[in-house]
């Protein structure tokens, strides 16, 4: 039973500590990414709840926000980034464009990148208000938090 | 790898791609480079990454339902992009605007003008390492927004200029917000020259580097900020005065030598000069002559009681902008059905407004230009906006297209960075403001 208690710790803690020091990599294609310099800076200011770290690196981040439409020149790249990225990894698709395509329905534009790259948290809105991607990336720390963690640094089986 | 370059490289150089996912190119441009060492032999910039059928799409949308792809060119200064498409269906019409309306669009002209340099030189100085500024001019940003999103309803993708006139009225109070959210953009101007007008780092990135003469800057077809900087005075709200700008006093600053530095000083100038075409327009704004709606009634109740009789109370909508009532339409709304939606008092209460309704959105219906073609620009963010359209007297338009302002900017920028030292791209390129959206549109 102690050996069972020890190992539920060590999940919540490493959970916590995971939930609180996202480094993202803002992949910032349009419009969405006006408003995410307003959530990134001082009047919203996402450093408030961990995040405050933009790392330009998908070796070095853990958390890749899509922002912004996609093109399907422009999905190849994604996916690239996404797979450079280490282990572990989550996906946050902003936007209404990120999430399903949006406003554009036609044959230049993906319809949601989860038909690129998995995600993790979609948030909507064209574009999603600063206190909606605080609203997002609290859900996704939620998520991490509820989430069983892969504390063996063992590749996930997915 | 581009086929180009790699044909024609150098076997001892290297061959790099810049973006399309690089902090500095703004998401969606590659540019590709053949390097000796650090210095850029040639390049080759790709665009088409953000592109989103944005011509195309419109020829499927009536004028009415296309208002909001013109939000997403610009995305930095939505409402200018809304006033060019507007006024160009405007000049196909024929149309009339109420003088108030005029005003509120040359105000909200120039609050999304000082917005779109703000986020330009925070983008162009956070790029150079310069992080406070970014800081200091996103803070601006937001008080501006703040104005904007009181009147509008919405922070960036506001649709809020209308074919006819604009969607509501200014806010209760919007004078006293539009004095806070000026007097914070001076001081954050204030301390922003403080920090790099003599900065020694600034200065070396940008001083003489990715100098453009005013010759070739013609000849490219350069407009806008980047253009004045060569010291070219060319401005398209004094060359062809559109709006009120004609009654607004103001000053088109230029600069010398047309490099980064003078980029950078143009549009910190021209924003001071934005500062005061926006005061003038606060205090020239016919005062409406009409209380504020204080007491009204919900549009559920407003149809019951319209069984019996008309009901004399105005409308409450929820959520309430001003400007859906009548007495606050005539103002800012032209008086032609044909083209305007009817205040929703009427559409609620009478069979004839709500006639007029149906038909403004009914498929076939609605604004139907009449056969022909026009082309009118105004002053964007970056340069000479240009919407050309043709009508073939149907609801949609038979072909629209755009004259962004940025494609003349990146077409120079192979120019501007050949034999230069690879860190000089991010102050060229950011100090051009490159907006994908209206590029690749």
């Amino acid at each position: 039973m102690q050996g069972n208690f020890i190992t539920t710790r060590l999940n919540a803690m490493l959970g916590w500590g995971r939930k609180y020091s996202l480094f993202h990599y803002p992949y910032v294609t349009a419009c969405c990414g006006m408003e995410y310099m307003s959530a990134a800076c001082a009047h919203f200011d996402i450093d408030r709840f961990g995040a405050g770290w933009t790392r330009f690196s998908p070796r070095q981040s853990d958390l890749l926000l899509v922002i912004g439409t996609i093109s399907q020149k422009q999905a190849p790249v994604l996916r690239t980034v996404y797979d450079q990225m280490t282990e572990p990894k989550w996906v946050i698709a902003f936007g209404a464009c990120a999430v399903s395509g949006g406003i554009y329905d036609n044959y230049a534009v993906v319809q949601g990148v989860d038909q690129v790259i998995p995600v993790d948290i979609f948030i909507p809105g064209c574009p999603p208000r600063p206190e909606m991607v605080l609203d997002g990336l609290l859900k996704l720390q939620d998520k991490i938090q509820k989430t069983k963690q892969d504390w063996r640094w063992k590749k996930q089986q997915s | 790898m581009s086929s180009r370059l790699q044909t024609q490289a150098r076997p001892d150089s290297l061959l790099i791609n810049m973006g399309p996912s690089h902090p500095a190119m703004h998401g969606a441009v590659r540019i590709m480079l053949e390097l000796d060492g650090e210095r850029i032999l040639n390049s080759e910039v790709e665009v088409g990454y953000l592109h989103r059928g944005f011509e195309k799409t419109c020829e499927n949308r009536t004028y009415f339902n296309l208002l909001i792809y013109t939000d997403r060119l610009n995305y930095v200064s939505p409402l200018i992009n809304n006033v060019g498409y507007v006024m160009t269906v405007e000049k196909l019409l024929g149309l009339n605007i109420p003088e108030r309306a005029q005003y509120i669009r040359v105000l909200m002209s120039e609050l999304s003008r000082i917005s779109d340099h703000l986020t330009c030189l925070a983008a162009m100085a956070m790029e150079c390492g310069a992080f406070t500024v970014f800081l200091y001019n996103m803070k601006a940003r937001e008080f501006l927004w703040d104005v904007i999103e009181a009147t509008t309803g919405a922070r960036m993708t506001t649709s809020y200029i209308r074919i006819g006139g604009v969607r509501a009225d200014l806010q209760a109070d919007y004078e006293a917000a539009v004095q806070k959210g000026l007097a914070e953009t001076r001081k954050v101007l204030k301390d922003v020259h403080g920090l790099l007008d003599k900065n020694k780092i600034f200065l070396n990135r940008t001083r003489d580097i990715g100098v453009m003469s005013p010759e070739n800057a013609l000849s490219y077809g350069w407009t806008g900020p980047a253009l004045r900087s060569t010291g070219i005075a060319y401005d398209v709200r004094k060359a062809h005065p559109y709006l009120f700008y004609d009654r607004m006093n103001f000053d088109i600053p230029t600069g010398e030598r047309g490099d980064n530095f003078d980029r950078y000083m143009v549009r910190m100038r021209e924003m001071e000069q934005s500062l005061r075409i926006v005061e003038q327009c606060l205090a020239q704004i016919p005062k409406a002559e009409r209380g504020l709606m204080v007491d009204g009634m919900e549009p559920a109740e407003a149809i019951r009681a319209a069984r019996t009789q008309k009901p004399d109370r105005p409308i409450k909508l929820s959520p309430n902008l001003e400007g859906s009532e009548k007495a606050v339409t005539k103002d800012i709304l032209a008086d032609d059905r044909r083209v305007t939606i009817p205040p929703k008092e009427e559409t609620y209460t009478s069979i004839e407004g709500l006639i007029s309704h149906f038909k403004f959105f009914m498929k076939g219906h609605g604004i139907r230009p009449p056969k022909g073609e026009a082309y009118l620009s105004v002053e964007g963010g970056n340069g000479e906006l240009g919407y050309y359209i043709v009508s073939d007297g149907t609801d949609r338009p038979y072909r629209l297209h755009l004259r962004a302002p940025c494609l003349p900017l990146l077409a120079a920028l192979e120019d501007l960075i050949k034999g230069r030292m690879l860190a000089d791209i991010i102050p060229t390129f950011g100090s051009m403001n490159i907006i994908l959206g209206e590029l690749d549109r």
